[in-house]
């Protein structure tokens, strides 16, 4: 089993235009598109934001193939919506086989849902691909931080999410390690019916959780022996700062939304 | 980026030794280990264990485990079980084995860790102590009678106590059930002590290979390594380089004792 070549949040390191926009801009950028996905019905204003993601990229100097490659963990919900679009959509019938009908208006909105589910998902992937995590952290943190005074603790929040990334590869090395040392011992982590593999995750699960509670202690520790505190009177090395281009593409961004989204 | 963790590695470890491997952090200590019992597997090379080839598509691995033993860095971060028995049981129930078996398994492993089975076996193994977790952990190891036991740095961690009773009880299953044992460890005065034959490690590759004697001869080689001495025989070392009339190959304290005794003309 391998478990290095997970993909989630991935980040590729780069110095384009894209790379260099203020974590916020981008933020506010996927919030936007998210919107703009649901606004928009029909052809062509799908095809402007397919136009509008693909030059994002190009800016990005992404690699296409692995902004592609990001699908393919989400295949089978996207070959479910669009199967279930296409078959279960009432209207003028094109294609009958044994109990399965295709009508028109379904595989019209199939392939709008696949579509939209396509481009949600690679153009939302573009934000974890061109934004480290500490930049990504850093902006939600500013982002979130009117809604202080509601109660909504955005420090801890971007802190959590903070260490919850950093130890992603730290808890699969520890699941390695485990994993081989109860192989040692003769357990079976791959044959067996279901609820037989379930069962043989017992002795993975239980070492891996009593780890990461240990970890977690650990790390306040070593925290609070570090003078953390919290938020309070925290300055940071690394100021997220507004600059030219993030005006530009605000402007660019916005436009761009209010434009497609009103008109097609 | 792929390194070459382990290369040109030829080795053969014949039944009943008590072999020692050493070498700097990162020499390929602990991948060479894992590819005794099928663990890891050589991209290029063979592995043979009591002439069956690991690197054989058709080779049962989970038997080759059950002969060849592999406790690991800091074992009882592995337990799961709620009881001891449950967790010590785990190989031997894994391996097919009836319950009255399982059982008596477990209590003989115990018995080798020197804990008490009829103490231990209900109470859950997340509250013994850190050295009685130590030791539950390897006997979760011996509870499959191994015929080779491989132990990478048993005692890491443990106190000085611990240390001499874990190490104790290795030294006895190799002597009373004859078992292969390979040590890991970074303590010179452990293989100086215990082991029958040292393999050094370096950099993905065997440096020396021979008993500690001769190996501990090779003073140069080791320091250039990172590796050292035990104290001892640096000590007869250093008297030597003072014009002491005394032998350097020595390794342990009553021996050295009795050389300088020795070399100041018999007299105490």
């Amino acid at each position: 089993m391998r478990f290095r070549n997970l993909t989630i949040g991935q980040h590729i390191p780069g110095n384009s235009v894209v790379h260099r926009l203020d974590p916020r801009t981008k933020i506010l950028g996927t919030t936007l598109l998210i919107v703009l996905l649901f606004a928009v019905n029909g052809f062509i204003g799908y095809g402007l934001v397919a136009l509008a993601i693909a030059g994002v990229i190009h800016l990005a100097k992404l690699p296409w193939r692995y902004v592609i490659r990001g699908l393919r963990p989400l295949l089978v919900i996207l070959l479910l919506t669009v199967g279930l679009n296409v078959f279960l959509t009432e209207g003028e019938v094109i294609f009958r086989l044994w109990f399965l009908t295709i009508t028109r208006e379904g595989l019209a909105r199939g392939g709008m849902m696949g579509t939209r589910l396509v481009l949600l998902i690679v153009g939302t992937s573009l934000l974890t691909l061109t934004t480290s995590p500490i930049q990504l952290t850093d902006g939600i943190e500013s982002l979130l931080n009117p809604f202080r005074r509601l109660g909504v603790p955005a420090h801890e929040l971007a802190m959590m999410m903070t260490i919850a990334l950093r130890f992603i590869p730290t808890l699969l090395e520890e699941t390695e390690k485990i994993m081989k040392a109860q192989m040692a011992r003769g357990a079976d982590f791959q044959s067996g019916g279901l609820m037989q593999r379930a069962k043989s995750l017992i002795p993975l699960l239980v070492p891996l959780f009593v780890s990461a509670f240990r970890r977690a202690d650990e790390l306040a520790i070593a925290m609070e022996a570090r003078g953390y505190r919290g938020g309070q009177g925290r300055t940071k090395f690394r100021e997220l700062r507004f600059g030219r281009i993030d005006a530009v593409a605000i402007a660019l961004l916005v436009t761009f939304t209010v434009v497609v989204g009103v008109f097609f | 980026m792929e390194t070459e963790a382990l290369l040109d590695v030829t080795l053969e470890i014949a039944d009943g030794e008590f072999v020692g491997i050493i070498g700097p952090t990162g020499s390929g200590k602990s991948t060479l280990i894992q590819h005794f019992n099928g663990l890891l597997l050589p991209s290029s090379g063979k592995v043979w264990v009591d002439g069956v080839d690991l690197t054989h598509k058709d080779t049962q691995l989970r038997q080759i485990r059950q002969k060849v033993g592999m406790v690991f860095q800091y074992p009882e971060h592995q337990l799961f079980g709620e009881t001891v028995l449950e967790d010590v049981g785990f190989g031997p129930r894994n391996m097919g084995l009836a319950e009255e078996e399982v059982v008596e398994r477990v209590r003989r492993a115990l018995a080798y860790v020197g804990l008490d089975f009829a103490e231990l076996k209900d109470q859950s193994p997340f509250e013994l102590s850190g050295g009685q977790k130590r030791r539950v952990a390897i006997a979760g190891v011996l509870a499959m009678e191994p015929s080779v036991l491989i132990l990478d740095e048993p005692t890491a961690g443990l106190d000085p106590k611990g240390r001499e009773e874990i190490l104790d009880e290795i030294c006895t299953l190799h002597r009373e059930r004859g078992i292969t044992v390979i040590l890991v460890t970074h303590s010179m005065e452990d293989v100086a002590r215990l082991v029958d034959r040292l393999i050094v490690m370096d950099r993905g590759r065997v440096a020396l290979d021979g008993t500690p004697v001769e190996v501990f001869r090779q003073a140069e080689t080791l320091k250039e390594l990172g590796l050292g001495l035990p104290q001892v025989t640096e000590l007869m070392h250093e008297l030597k380089a003072k014009g002491m009339a005394v032998d350097t190959d020595v390794l342990t304290v009553e021996a050295a004792e009795e050389e300088i005794v020795k070399a100041l003309g018999g007299q105490r």
